[in-house]
Formats: structure tokens, C-alpha cells, sequence
């Protein structure tokens, strides 16, 4: 199926939620509110017509322009009737969602998709983006008594870790990405 | 004491006591199982039968802290892994040795400025004996750093152990 036709089902089902659709480049790509998302997750993954049965990764990005964070759902479709043989028709279709930066807050989908388990966590540890809704959210990569969210362009970098000293140098503790 | 005083040279019997020691503890390093990124690999391959660390007496990789006596810290250290890391230096018994191999352990290597996770040398957790750079080192850097460490043995004296000074240091 098109990713035009993606959206237009999704719109005439959900219709404001659909905040705006890009669908031109390579990346097809539909940014959806954040109130309406695990209604939409579960019509993606449900519906005959879209069947996106794989949550393929989950990217955070930080607009710090914007005042705002987003994360982007890459979804797939994989046949699963006959598993052995090579995939010969796939979809794939993204769902960006954005979300206020000074509280992030984005619904959970772990329970539609057991892959957004990992990917949530993930997002929390390194971005900081809340997801209400998911079974166990504490971080993943960092360790449990880390001080903020490493991949967020205003991070500051810790002088020192349990004695450890972090800094050696360079006297700017503040280096932008 | 003095029945002994006069019979031989001054110092012989002490210097053959540290000689027969420190030849014991130099052709028998076991190092151990312990790897923490891409430097890993190259250690592996030391241990395999091309470059063969086992012609030097450490090729016997054990999986315990506690029957080891040189921990290779072959890769990236993040300070998630530091604790871990001293923890297991601790386990293992005197003497014992440390080679940071890899940029990453000697100075933080490619994560020095920009990566917030990773500890800028290893020495600032546990006392380095002995330094091997390369990113990663070629096996053949590897064998010269555990030469160097067999030298740095073989000159210990058994009153005080060279590193005994910077260990008493790291670990107050």
C-alpha cells in the first residue's frame, strides 16, 4: 500500500489527530498527536489494511530550536504466513510524534508492540522523554543514579562519578554536540 | 646472624631468593578473561595460535579474578563499568598487574572530549603498570607490553614490590 493511502485512512479515521503528513521523500512519514497515539498504534498494528506488525526502532530527537522533543516509530510489515520464504512485499511507514520539552510526555506502545519496551527505556535514559504506560521505565544504558539525559543537546557533562573524575582538561564543561 | 656474615659476597643470597621469585612470577602471568570492547578481539588473537601469548608463559586466560594475576583492561571503560572493574581488581590476589590497553584505557582515546560515559584512563580507577596505545594495538604491541611487564617483575625486590607504593596510594 501507498503511504499515501496510509494517510488517508488514517485521516479519515483519527482526522484532527493527524497533525500533518510527509510523504513525498523516502521516508514516509505521518506526525500524530501525542492524546490520540495508542489509539493509533493499535489501528495500525489491527486494521486489515495496515497490519504493521513490527516496530522496526524508535528515534528520539531533541529541537532545541523548537523548544521540543520528538520521537520517530519506524513501522514495518513483514508477512508472517510464510515465514521461510523471502519477504517479497513489504511496507514501511514512520510516525513522528512531538512533544513539549520542558515536561516530554508520549504514551506508551510497549504493550502494542513488544519492541518499544527497549526503545522507550532507551529514550528515557538518553533524552528524557516520559512514557506513561509502560511497565518498567527506568534507564537502560546509563546507570541507575546518572544525572540527566546524555543525548540532550543542552547536557552538561559531570566533573566526576563516584570519585572518579570526568573532566581532565579542557576547562568547558558545557560542550554543545 | 653472624655465623653467615663473610661466607659468601655481600647480597647473594638475598639477590637469588628475588632472582628465582621473580622468574616464577614473570613466566607464569595468568591473565584474565576480561574484555570490555573492540581491543578484546586483538587480545583474543594473541591468545590464538598465530601470535600465541602462551609462549611467554600467559596464555592460561582464567575465568576467575581470584587465580589471576594480570588484568588486561582491553577496551573502553565507562564509568558504569568502573565499579565493576575495580571490584574485580580488588578480588585478585598479590601481586598482581594491570596493562590499560588501548587508547580508550590509557586516556579516554576517541571519547576524551566528547564522551560523557567513558572514564579517561583507566589509571584514574585502578594503578596501571603498564601502558600499551593503538586503537587498537597490534598484537605484536600486546606481546611487547607483557615483555615490559616481565622486566618490571623481574627487577621487584621482595621487601617492597615496586607497585606496592601506588597501589597503597589508589586503594587508601
Amino acid at each position: 500500500m501507498a503511504p499515501e493511502e496510509i494517510c488517508q485512512i488514517l485521516k479519515s479515521k483519527f482526522g484532527e489527530a493527524i497533525v500533518a503528513a510527509d510523504v513525498g521523500g523516502g521516508h514516509p512519514c505521518a506526525q500524530v498527536a501525542s492524546e490520540r497515539w495508542l489509539d493509533i498504534a493499535l489501528f495500525l498494528r489491527e486494521d486489515s489494511r495496515m497490519r504493521f506488525n513490527l516496530l522496526r526502532s524508535i528515534t528520539a530527537l531533541d529541537l532545541l530550536a523548537d523548544e521540543k522533543l520528538a520521537c520517530v516509530y519506524d513501522l514495518m510489515r513483514v508477512s508472517t504466513e510464510r515465514p521461510t520464504e523471502l519477504i517479497t512485499e513489504t511496507c514501511e511507514f514512520a510516525v513522528r510524534i512531538e512533544t513539549d520539552r520542558s515536561a516530554p510526555s508520549i504514551p506508551s506502545v510497549a504493550s502494542v508492540w513488544a519492541t518499544a519496551d527497549w526503545h522507550e527505556r532507551e529514550a528515557f535514559d538518553l533524552m528524557g522523554i516520559d512514557f506513561p504506560g509502560h511497565p518498567e521505565l527506568r534507564r537502560i544504558l546509563c546507570p541507575d543514579d546518572w544525572v540527566g539525559h546524555p543525548l540532550r543537546k543542552d547536557y552538561e557533562f559531570p566533573l566526576e562519578y563516584h570519585g572518579i573524575p570526568a573532566t581532565t582538561e579542557f576547562e568547558l564543561t558545557n560542550p554543545r554536540h | 646472624m653472624s655465623w653467615i656474615e663473610n661466607r659468601f659476597e655481600e647480597g647473594l643470597i638475598v639477590t637469588s631468593l628475588d632472582w628465582a621469585i621473580n622468574w616464577g612470577r614473570s613466566s607464569s602471568i595468568w591473565p584474565m578473561t576480561f574484555g570490555l570492547a573492540c581491543c578484546a578481539i586483538e587480545m583474543m588473537a594473541v591468545g590464538a595460535s598465530r601470535f600465541d601469548i602462551d609462549r611467554f608463559g600467559a596464555g592460561a586466560f582464567r575465568a576467575s579474578p581470584r587465580q589471576s594475576d594480570l588484568m588486561i583492561v582491553a577496551g573502553t571503560v565507562t564509568y558504569k563499568m568502573a565499579s565493576r572493574l575495580k571490584r574485580l581488581y580488588n578480588q585478585m590476589a598479590e601481586p598482581k598487574y594491570v596493562m590499560a590497553m588501548g587508547a580508550c584505557t590509557v586516556g579516554g582515546g576517541p571519547y576524551f572530549k566528547h564522551g560523557y560515559h567513558v572514564v579517561k584512563g583507566v589509571d584514574l580507577v585502578v594503578p596501571v603498570d603498564v601502558y600499551i596505545p593503538g586503537c587498537p594495538p597490534r598484537p605484536e604491541a600486546l606481546l611487547e607490553g607483557l615483555m615490559r611487564l616481565q622486566d618490571k617483575i623481574r627487577s621487584q625486590t621482595r621487601k617492597k614490590s615496586l607497585m606496592t607504593k601506588a597501589k597503597e596510594a589508589v586503594l587508601n
